[in-house]
């Protein structure tokens, strides 16, 4: 399956929003994971503009594919999705992180439209995406369950559980899609908790597995038409190779921390540099 | 050359198995309470399935299994996911009921069910074997501080049943009740009780006045609710009076009934629970008397110690941590004393 230049470019341009509506969220608060979300942002303009089922009016409609935020401090990186999606109003932005805001730092379920779980208790998303995928083959329900997780929370066991149950139920309803920027709270995930070799681990518990540069706009395309397309009653995990801070050089090349620091003025000459880059010039 | 010598009959010893009936010799029981009464109320409500984590014959749910094969799920020794994936399941409108032992199911999924189901309100019964002191294993296996745990959690309605009537009048109520539920199951031959008080049902929230004494007022959930109707029975040939009022629903608290139960009456109050005396039944009724300004004419709380209990069997731990019939009988007439 191949997708067009065109469609690119609009993808392309998709991601470039997302990452502005997320830096225009990080500096109304002055903070927030910026760093993470400019990573990510390639994978969530393919999974919300082109990948799934969405009625944006609708973001209960039974028949949607599921998102689920098991990294619930990506919320600034989900909202800016949600925004280019038209799940949620571009002007809400302004309220991040603010007092009865619906878009609280840390995702949650009942705050906002789109917003599938409570996450940010890590290791929990995969085991919830193993009942949702349960629960809709259940219901004779033909939606993917997507689980949106960092590689950090690969060190928590409840991800091998659910890893290990979603083959043992041949749960082809559910694509597992992992950030891998090798950052944790403390450190390079290599000196945490060593978790390669991970396409094998994953291959390994009976799981069809894709590595791919998640900042590679076609790439991600592929990956996720891939997954989609399989007929093998297996689970799907998607590895994405991610570089934080990707889209603007001066985060990019900052020491690779966890929790990027972003001083006051830095937001804008971010928004700045954003601006002056092609909005298709990142894939 | 052999000697035939008499060897003296070895004496039968007592048992610490995992699994031990809680009934006594010659009590009336009834058999999976929980598995029947779950399999009657699913028959027409094909939204209700079945989870459990390598425990659905050690919890009863192999007859909702064996009834309907297309609604169970095992989940595998994995508790986290149990009750993670019910939480799942219930988000896509399925009302699933997730078994397995009290220890596991609280202590090692405790942010599971904090997380995913009760941060969410989701539609989950977790029905858990073994409560208290019910198995001879240890602290392994025994589960004194899962009321404790589980009372924090916000939103959660906890139900602690005394017998095979209040699991059976429970599983339809814990049901039709929208939001998340932890019960305390009974399981295998289940003692019947509380049959024998004219006009019992179980409701759920409600608390239940048994039988009227006036020299103590023992208030009680679980299966302590029948060791003191037995204690009570024991103590009235001796011209003392024992109420009891039973409180299935530890939460949200019956605290109207308790406090008219205990008002104007100056009996001794005793919290007799299968639940250590922390954080249990005990503390909750303490709170809801001071709260509302009730002096009972003493106050004593017969739960298990604040320890970690010895392995054995049954009938010796309870006399050993004074749940059993006599001993709490002793304890309250200590009490009285």
């Amino acid at each position: 399956m191949t997708v067009s230049n065109e469609r690119l470019a609009e993808l392309a341009a998709a991601a470039w929003r997302i990452r502005r509506y997320a830096l225009r969220m990080g500096e109304v608060q002055g903070q927030g994971y910026i760093g993470q979300a400019l990573g990510w942002a390639d994978v969530l303009a393919v999974a919300y503009c082109h990948a799934m089922n969405l009625k944006p009016a609708e973001p209960e409609w039974e028949g949607r594919d599921r998102f689920l935020l098991s990294h619930g401090h990506y919320a600034i990186a989900h909202y800016a999705a949600l925004i280019e999606a038209g799940i949620i109003a571009e002007s809400e932005l302004e309220t991040y992180g603010s007092d009865d805001s619906r878009l609280p730092m840390s995702g949650m379920a009942s705050y906002t439209p789109g917003m599938e779980i409570s996450g940010g208790s890590l290791g929990q998303g995969l085991i919830i995406g193993v009942g949702m995928a349960l629960g809709l083959k259940q219901k004779k329900n033909p939606a993917f369950v997507y689980n949106s997780m960092s590689d950090g929370e690969l060190d928590e066991g409840s991800t091998w559980e659910a890893a290990m149950s979603a083959a043992h139920h041949a749960l082809d309803n559910l694509i597992c899609l992992v950030d891998i920027n090798n950052q944790q709270a403390d450190g390079p995930s290599s000196k945490v908790l060593g978790f390669e070799p991970l396409a094998d681990k994953w291959a390994a518990f009976g799981w069809h597995v894709q590595r791919v540069k998640g900042n590679d706009l076609p790439a991600v395309v592929a990956a996720f038409d891939a997954a989609r397309a399989l007929k093998e009653p297996k689970p799907r995990v998607i590895l994405f190779d991610t570089l934080m801070g990707k889209g603007v050089p001066f985060l990019e090349s900052r020491e690779k921390n966890h929790f990027i620091r972003v001083d006051a003025p830095e937001w804008q000459q971010a928004l700045d540099i954003l601006d002056q880059t092609p909005q298709g010039a990142l894939a | 050359m052999s000697t035939a010598v008499a060897t003296p009959k070895k004496p039968k010893l007592t048992t610490s198995a995992m699994i031990a009936s809680i009934a006594s010799e010659g009590q009336r029981v009834r058999a999976a309470p929980f598995g029947k009464a779950l399999v009657e109320y699913a028959a027409n409500r094909p939204e209700v399935v079945g989870l459990t984590a390598d425990l659905a014959k050690y919890t009863d749910l192999h007859l909702f299994a064996q009834a309907y094969p297309e609604r169970f799920f095992q989940m595998g020794m994995a508790e986290q996911l149990l009750m993670g994936a019910a939480g799942g399941m219930a988000k896509e409108g399925l009302v699933p009921f997730a078994t397995t032992y009290a220890a596991f199911g609280t202590r090692r999924a405790f942010d599971f069910i904090h997380q995913v189901i009760a941060e969410e309100d989701l539609n989950v019964k977790i029905c858990c074997a073994l409560p208290g002191l019910t198995t001879g294993y240890g602290p392994s296996h025994a589960a004194i501080e899962d009321i404790a745990m589980m009372r924090g959690v916000p939103g959660l309605t906890i139900v602690d049943p005394c017998d095979a009537l209040d699991i059976e009048q429970a599983v339809p109520q814990i049901a039709e009740h929208k939001g998340p539920v932890y019960m305390r199951l009974l399981r295998g031959q289940v003692p019947l009780v509380l049959d024998e008080i004219e006009g019992y049902r179980f409701e759920l929230g409600k608390a239940k006045l048994l039988r009227e004494g006036a020299d103590v007022l023992v208030i009680s959930s679980g299966l302590l609710t029948m060791r003191a109707l037995e204690a009570a029975q024991d103590l009235s040939k001796d011209n003392i009076g024992v109420a009891v009022l039973h409180c299935p629903t530890i939460k949200p608290l019956d605290e109207a009934a308790i406090v008219e139960a205990v008002r104007y009456k100056h009996r001794l109050v005793v919290v007799a629970e299968n639940h250590s005396v922390i954080g249990g039944l005990g503390e909750a009724v303490a709170s809801a008397l001071l709260r509302h300004r009730v002096q009972p004419a003493g106050f004593q709380l017969a739960g298990l110690p604040d320890a970690f209990l010895d392995a054995g069997a049954l009938p010796t731990l309870h006399d050993r941590y004074g749940i059993s019939r006599e001993a709490l009988g002793v304890r309250i007439r200590t009490w009285l004393a």
